[in-house]
This record gives C-alpha cells, structure tokens and sequence, in this order.
C-alpha cells in the first residue's frame, strides 16, 4: 500500500510542481521526499488542501541536522486519516541562513512545533505569529540540539573515579 | 458552563475595563503538574491565557543521541510517567522494526497485557482527578488502591513501580512468575466491581454532569487542526486510534471498540476515558485466554538481548554478547524509521534516524501532550476559572510528557 501512496504523492507532486522534488525514497514502508526549500510551503499546501492527497493532519514537525554541520532541515510527517496514508516531508537549508516559511497558516498545531524547532535548532520560520523559545530559558543564546554542542566525552580521562572508574 | 454575553456593554466600554492578572501556577495544586497560565480575567472570567511551559525540561532529545539503544528506555519513562510501560514499548517496538526482528506472537501478547494495564492506570487517574476537580474526593480514593494493584503487577514483572523500565529490546528481561499471573487475573477479575461502583458515582451524577457538560468544549475541525490525538480527539467525534489504523505488537487480533464522543467537552472526555478503561479489560482478557502456551518471552535478537548468566560464565559467544550488549557497542544498521504507540494521551511517536552506529543519530518524541495542550488558551477563553482547572485535568496534560 505504501508503495502506492509513494507513486501517487511523487506523480502529484512532479506534474503540480515540476523539479520540486529533491529526491524521494520509500524506507521501512514509509514514503519520504525531499522537497526544495523555495517549494515547501507550496507543496504543503497542495498536500493539505488537495482533495486527492488530503494529508489534513499534521503528525509531526521537527528539526534535524545533515551529518557535515553546514545544512539544517524540517521533517514534517503528515497523515490522510480517512485512507490512513503517511508521508514524510524534509526540506534542508543551508545552516547560515536558516529560514523557511511557517506552517502555522495550514495547521494551528504547527505553532509549539516550530517554536521548538526554532528553540533546539534555530530555524526561522518566517510568519511564525510568536517565534520565541519555548522549551529553554529566554535568556540561552545557543541552540542546544545543534551537533556543535557535544555532550560529555565519556572516554575523558581528566576525571579521577577510582572506585566506579571507566 | 455556557458564557453569558452582556449586549449592554459597548465596545468602549470594554477597551476602557481593566482587566486582572492572575497567575495560575508553575506550582499549583490543580494543575497537577509543573506549567505556568497567566491568566488575564475580567471577574471570573477568563480573557486570555498565555501558558508557559518547559520547567522540567530534561533534554531527552540530547541525551539520547549518547546513549546506546537500551539505555534510552529509562528516558522513555519519564516522558508520560502516568504510562510508562507504554512509552517503554513504543521505543522497544521501534527498534526491533530497525534491526528488523521477529518477536513472538507469546510476547506480543504480553506486552498487550501490560500496555492496557498501564492504559486503564493512566485514564485512571485522569478520570479520578477529574472528579477531585469538581469536588469528589471520594472516588479517587476508592479507585487509587487499584492503581497501586496495577504497579504490583508492574512490580512483579521488572522490580519498578512508577518509572518501570519494563521490557528489553527483543521481548521481556524474563519469564513472568506464576505471582505475576495470579495478580494480573486478580485484577481482571475484580476491576469491575470497582469500576463499576465509580462509575455510579460520577457518570450519572446531576453534580457532576453540570459541572462538566460544555465545559471546554472542541469541534472535531479543531481538534484536527491542532493536532490533537488520543482521548481527547476521540471524545471530539474522531474514531482515530492508532491500534486499529495502524495496528502494532499484534492488536488486529483483538476485538474491541473505539469509543467516541460528539462535542468534545469535558465530560465527553471523561466518557470516552471510562468507556477505554471497560475496552482495555476486554483485550487484556481476549489475550489471556489466547495467550500462546509456546514462543518464550523473548525473540532471537543476541546482538540485543542479554544472553543468560549461565552461558555467559561457559560459552564465549555469549560472553561477547554481552560485553557488548552493557558496553553500549552494539551497532545497528543505518535508517529513518517513525513509530507510533497509542500512548495514554494519544499518539506517541519515535521518530529515529540511525547513521549505523552505537547510538541514534537523531531521536524525537512526537508528544501528544505538548502538542495538545497549545490548544488550551483557545478552549477556555470566555469560560470561567474553575472550568479551566477541569480542562485542563481532563485533557490529561503530564508534565513529564509536555516538557520531555
């Protein structure tokens, strides 16, 4: 079934917006684009709002970071309750200049959603109604869950615990 | 109860009224957890709300992308510590879908039995609660005792009680004990008779219907709109159920119902809540009786599963194994995986990408609370105070869960 909700939302969305779809793939039964940034917004919204793909809720929005540190994405998970398909949505940006349109105007949802995004990785959602952070204090000037900000190194060797060592 | 408008008043008349500020919280009594609402009343009325949340705020997401795969279950149980063994299941679950295993029909059962066990504790104490809010002490006293039967059985099955930690990647950590059955059948036996006592005392309630009818209502568009799951989506007309649409840990085999409600207020949440209780009764008894007599308490996953002491003194695969295994050096294949688990507030996801080594790349709880409860201060704006205190206690907000 998967993959033919995969076939269908790729053939939708290339003929509506051609060249919008980065890449696509179908892992652990469960479709997965990667949309250009400049069509995000677009892309939702003909998934929403199309009365053939009907993706009307929102699952899940969330951050993520590429493993070279320079780009940042959103995933968003959307889901047609009524044929019970899912899709997974990412868009990546370059991390120097994280913006990308809100959500917030298709779902009401998305609104503690992205301000979490924005709190844990910094990503601007431009027309967000009240990007502030959310999660963390008003006052950290970081964005906690970027890779630049290793926790604790558990081989250190400058701590001395002889009796529970490692 | 319904909001009265006075046409008399003009409009401005109404920008020239000064309203008052009132602090609802971090640390109130009713709010049954740690989030602050500022409220801005015009009498008892309440004009609007900002909520503020993240006072426990632990960094899950961070501290997961450390820890082995075993090691991120007791993060799990602090999400929805009301249901913890469902979060423990739901994270056990996605897992296995990575390293793709076969778990026995045996423990699929199993975990059944314990995820409608701690589905009855949570809605439990959220429909007791609710009854503490409008005034009756008495039925949350009564229904307690049998929330402490379920964390005996919880008990006899890990150790733990509250944050149980329950269940290893792969199955269970060993054979449930002949105690352990003779509780669970215990339970299932005389839950009932409780139930049924409370529900006499606050279904029919003149009191109690007053209190909670149209009280915090939500229209079924809103609740999609915002994302709502679980109870609360369901008490608004939605028969949206993740064990059913995409059922997990072998819930097609069972029979049961989704209840739903029509106006999505507080005592359709208590409904839908009561009536989830009597459904999960009836799936713990359906896998009881058809609990498989073969296929162990865990599946053939070494990599994952601790192998027993005896073959770790003897033979040496085993040894490695487990080395492995309490190293946190066990290596799972590269992938991007979403699991969800119908927690006891609602969808609970795991979204999990793995770059193939020891620990996840990326892990996010998809919390139903926290996505939920943004919707507050749109449900009871124009209502009075004490409505919110029972919105809020019958939307079921969790601390732990809200702020992960």
């Amino acid at each position: 079934m998967s993959q033919e909700v995969f076939n269908k939302v790729q053939q939708a969305v290339n003929e509506k917006f051609p060249g919008a779809i980065e890449s696509a793939e179908l892992t652990f039964n469960f479709p997965a684009f990667v949309i250009k940034k400049e069509f995000i917004h677009q892309v939702l919204e003909f998934l929403k709002t199309d009365e053939e793909q009907n993706f009307h809720f929102l699952t899940d929005l969330t951050g993520f970071q590429t493993a070279d540190e320079k780009q940042l994405g959103v995933i968003y998970h959307l889901h047609n309750m009524i044929k019970n398909h899912r899709v997974r949505i990412k868009t990546f940006f370059d991390i120097n200049k994280p913006e990308i349109p809100t959500a917030t105007d298709l779902w009401d949802g998305a609104n503690w959603m992205e301000r979490e995004t924005f709190d844990f990785y910094g990503v601007k959602f431009k027309g967000h109604p009240n990007l502030k952070r959310i999660l963390n204090m008003d006052e950290m000037d970081i964005h906690p869950l970027r890779k630049e900000f290793p926790l604790e190194d558990q081989t250190r060797e400058d701590k001395d615990d002889k009796m529970f060592g490692r | 109860m319904s909001k009265k408008e006075n046409k008399n008043i003009t409009a401005e008349a109404i920008e020239e009224k000064e309203y008052s500020i009132l602090n609802l919280g971090p640390t109130h009594p009713a709010t049954h957890g740690i989030f602050q609402n500022v409220l801005k009343m015009d009498g008892e009325i309440i004009h609007e709300a900002t909520p503020t949340v993240g006072y426990i705020h632990r960094a899950f997401e961070k501290l997961a992308e450390r820890r082995p795969y075993n090691q991120i279950t007791p993060i799990t149980d602090r999400l929805n510590y009301c249901s913890s063994p469902i979060n423990n299941m739901g994270w056990h679950m996605t897992v296995e879908k990575l390293i793709n295993a076969e778990i026995p029909k045996r423990v699929q059962y199993m975990r059944v039995i314990v995820m409608e066990l701690a589905r009855i504790a949570d809605h439990l104490i959220c429909n007791s609660v609710i009854g503490v809010d409008t005034g009756a002490m008495t039925g949350f006293l009564y229904i307690f005792q049998w929330r402490e039967k379920i964390y005996d059985i919880y008990e006899s099955i890990c150790g733990a009680r509250l944050t149980t930690n329950i269940g290893r990647i792969g199955g269970f950590e060993r054979e449930w004990s002949p105690k352990t059955w003779e509780l669970i059948n215990d339970f299932v036996k005389n839950y009932p008779k409780a139930l049924t006592e409370f529900t006499n005392l606050l279904e029919r309630n003149k009191i109690f219907m007053d209190r909670t009818i149209n009280c915090g209502p939500i229209s079924a568009e809103m609740a999609l709109n915002y994302s709502f799951t679980g109870p609360n989506l369901r008490a608004a007309g939605v028969d949206y159920d993740v064990r059913v649409a995409t059922p997990y840990s072998s819930y097609e085999d069972f029979d049961f119902i989704i209840p739903v409600g029509t106006s999505g207020d507080t005592y359709d949440r208590f409904m839908v809540r009561q009536e989830e209780m009597w459904q999960s009764l009836k799936i713990i008894e359906q896998a009881i009786k058809n609990m498989p007599k073969e296929g162990g308490f865990h599946a053939d996953v070494p990599d994952f599963y601790l192998p027993p002491k005896e073959e770790v003194y003897n033979n040496m695969e085993a040894l490695i194994y487990h080395f492995k295994i309490v190293m946190g050096e066990t290596d799972v294949p590269k992938g991007e995986i979403y699991h969800s688990v119908e927690g006891g507030n609602g969808e609970l996801g795991y979204y999990l990408v793995s770059d193939g080594g020891r620990t996840p790349y990326r892990l996010h709880f998809r919390r139903p609370c926290f996505i939920y409860y943004q919707a507050y201060p749109e449900m009871i704006k124009g209502g009075m105070l004490s409505d919110a205190i029972i919105t809020m206690s019958s939307m079921n907000v969790i601390a732990g869960e809200l702020d992960a």
